[in-house]
């Protein structure tokens, strides 16, 4: 029996996964592995999965084979940041969800993107905060309701490339999960084409069960409007003030090969040394 | 042997540094500044990585992060920068991180008095962190003890894979005497496991289990939700948690010959009065108790985490009158009172803030009046 592709990254033991029925969180897995594939790479040891608390957490532990670290509530990078210095020679993957990375760990996200640490760091927008049933997170948007903003949303949401923009990362881009082969190219740049500093990949991705469901629409309904929302980001900004909330910016902001924090602390221990 | 007049603080680097600590993330605070200061200067000349954390938040997780990656790693901190590393050291606990932690402790609670010192972080070492979890809490009384118990706690958290707090207050830290740096220190490594060998479970609980290094091929899954002896997340099951909670308990108490150390001055079994102290405070009561001497006890803790109850309650069978001297509003007494009798009278010797330690005289009218 031909066994699927994929299946060499993964821990079969463990499936099937525990994600709802119709999650885009197996279209990002997909596209990931496809990367790898497509990159000739036969396993992950040299890998290390790094992910915090949310169900796109869950995607590297313990799906993924891989060294795996799940760590606590928002600390992933941080903990991804102390793998990464210790051991350069790791490649160190960061999965998590906008309230682990945004909310409670946003301050970890800043930093490492200002130091432009070597790490990849794909941030899974589901809007919500899904695991603990679907309340309001710092993506959500204005107006939706959720268990926690009953009457409606009345924060406005996060632009997470925006506030990556305004940092030193290297490599900056947002696909929706509709943008598959888009998505797989990003994952390829950040693991082949860029291969130092901070590369930012946001995937948005709506939470099935407390986003999809809650407009009433199915999982391939709701692939089908976002693959006419989601447009290039140049397009985008052409557009009207008000004709914009219709529509999600994508593409890749940022393509840069700047020196990386290990590249700058290994220039810092030469000068240690010289002393 | 190297003779250096150094604080604790600076005390404490060296001892990591010959401990082969070479992983340092940090966060300023005072009164443990010194400690982030010297590690900046040694590490990346000793072959080690310095990170300067955004926050204590991220500084315990970085030396989680690097402890799995193969490090001996430490941070530094002081009360406000321990509470928020508590989150971090249940992680630790829970995954069976090895790392040194060294709080040096001010007057709290919140900002305090944060120059001065304080032994008011006794308890928040011991229960800090929600749900049961065990950490060996070591108090050194001088810049040499606190090089040796850095040492010793580089060792003990490796071969037992788990967090050690070394606890000195400000005094301590910043108080300068002479240290004898030794050559080729003795250094426990964490046993790595040999083929499928679980590296979450263990026949005999006072054993850690081994520990992959991430990049070997090991595939290691590690987690702070309760998982099974390979790592495997199991957030339902009685058995997985009550197995995986009660042996991560018994590493620390099933070792309790190794890690309760403790000093004895006086005669057991006879005196009537005691006096028991711990940290800074051992110094003046040591001043004290050799004025006094007949008829008194002293009983040093060098380790608070764990404590012996059988063994105190053994030392303290004769006394009628105890005396706790703490730079805290009580923490350590109620070791104390319960392990003594009702009727003995457990005298408490507070002082709080403004640097004014607990002078010898005082324990003597105290242990008198």
């Amino acid at each position: 029996m031909v066994k699927h592709p994929s299946l060499k990254y993964m821990r079969e033991e463990v499936l099937p996964t525990a994600f709802c029925p119709g999650c885009y969180n197996g279209i990002i897995m997909n596209a990931l592995f496809h990367a790898f594939q497509e990159l000739g790479i036969e396993d992950l040891r040299r890998f290390v999965f790094v992910s915090g608390i949310g169900c796109s957490s869950w995607i590297p532990s313990p799906y993924i084979k891989a060294d795996s670290l799940h760590t606590l509530h928002g600390r992933a990078i941080a903990v991804a940041s102390g793998v990464k210095t210790f051991n350069p020679d790791l490649e160190v993957i960061v999965i998590g969800g906008d309230g682990d990375l945004l909310a409670i760990g946003g301050n970890h996200l800043l930093h490492a993107a200002r130091r432009n640490m070597d790490l990849i760091v794909i941030l899974v927008n589901n809007q919500v905060y899904a695991m603990t049933r679907g309340q309001m997170a710092p993506t959500t948007p204005y107006g939706f309701k959720t268990p926690t903003t009953p009457y409606g949303n009345p924060e406005e949401p996060f632009d997470s490339v925006k506030l990556l923009l305004a940092t030193n990362a290297n490599y900056v881009a947002r696909w929706c999960v509709s943008n598959y082969i888009q998505l797989k190219n990003s994952f390829i740049d950040a693991l082949s084409k860029i291969r130092r500093g901070f590369r930012f990949i946001e995937v948005y991705a709506p939470c099935i069960t407390y986003v999809v469901r809650r407009e009433g629409k199915s999982a391939g309904e709701k692939l089908m409007e976002l693959r006419r929302k989601c447009i290039p980001y140049k397009k985008y900004m052409e557009l009207q003030e008000d004709e914009r909330r219709d529509y999600i910016p994508v593409g890749v902001y940022r393509c840069e090969d700047k020196p990386g924090y290990i590249d700058r602390y290994r220039e810092y221990v030469g000068k240690a040394m010289e002393r | 042997m190297e003779r250096i007049l150094v604080s604790g603080n600076e005390a404490i680097v060296y001892g990591a540094i010959d401990a082969g600590c070479n992983f340092y993330a940090g966060y300023p605070i005072t009164p443990s500044s010194e400690i982030m200061h010297l590690m900046a200067s040694l590490l990346p000349r000793h072959n080690g990585v310095f990170i300067q954390a955004e926050d204590e938040l991220a500084a315990i997780n970085m030396v989680v992060g690097a402890s799995w990656a193969g490090a001996r790693a430490m941070t530094a901190t002081s009360g406000p920068g321990f509470s928020l590393m508590q989150e971090g050291l249940g992680y630790a606990v829970m995954t069976e991180t090895p790392l040194v932690l060294v709080n040096v402790m001010r007057a709290g609670p919140a900002t305090g008095q944060a120059t001065k010192p304080g032994q008011g972080d006794v308890m928040q070492a011991r229960w800090g962190r929600h749900g049961d979890q065990y950490i060996p809490v070591i108090a050194p009384l001088n810049p040499q003890e606190a090089y040796d118990y850095t040492v010793w706690g580089f060792n003990v958290a490796e071969e037992l894979r788990t967090p050690v707090v070394v606890a000195i207050d400000e005094f301590i830290g910043h108080g300068r005497e002479v240290v004898f740096r030794k050559r080729g220190v003795e250094r426990v490594y964490r046993r790595k496991p040999s083929g499928r060998e679980p590296s979450f479970g263990s026949d005999d609980p006072r054993i850690a289990p081994p520990m992959p290094i991430l990049g070997e091929g090991y595939y290691v899954l590690v987690t702070g939700s309760t998982h099974n002896e390979y790592g495997y997340r199991d957030v339902h099951s009685f058995e997985t948690h009550y197995k995986l909670v009660t042996r991560l308990k018994e590493k620390i108490w099933g070792n309790m010959d190794k890690l309760f150390k403790y000093r004895v001055y006086g005669e057991p079994g006879s005196a009537s009065k005691a006096i028991v102290c711990y940290g800074s405070t051992c110094r003046s009561a040591l001043e004290a108790w050799s004025k006094v001497k007949e008829d008194t006890l002293l009983v040093r803790l060098v380790t608070l985490w764990p404590i012996d109850y059988v063994l105190l309650r053994k030392l303290l069978a004769s006394v009628e009158k105890v005396v706790v001297p703490e730079l805290n509003l009580g923490q350590v007494i109620y070791d104390v009172m319960a392990c003594v009798d009702t009727s003995v009278e457990v005298v408490g010797l507070n002082k709080i803030g403004g640097g004014i330690p607990i002078y010898p005289s005082e324990v003597i009218k105290a242990l008198k009046g």
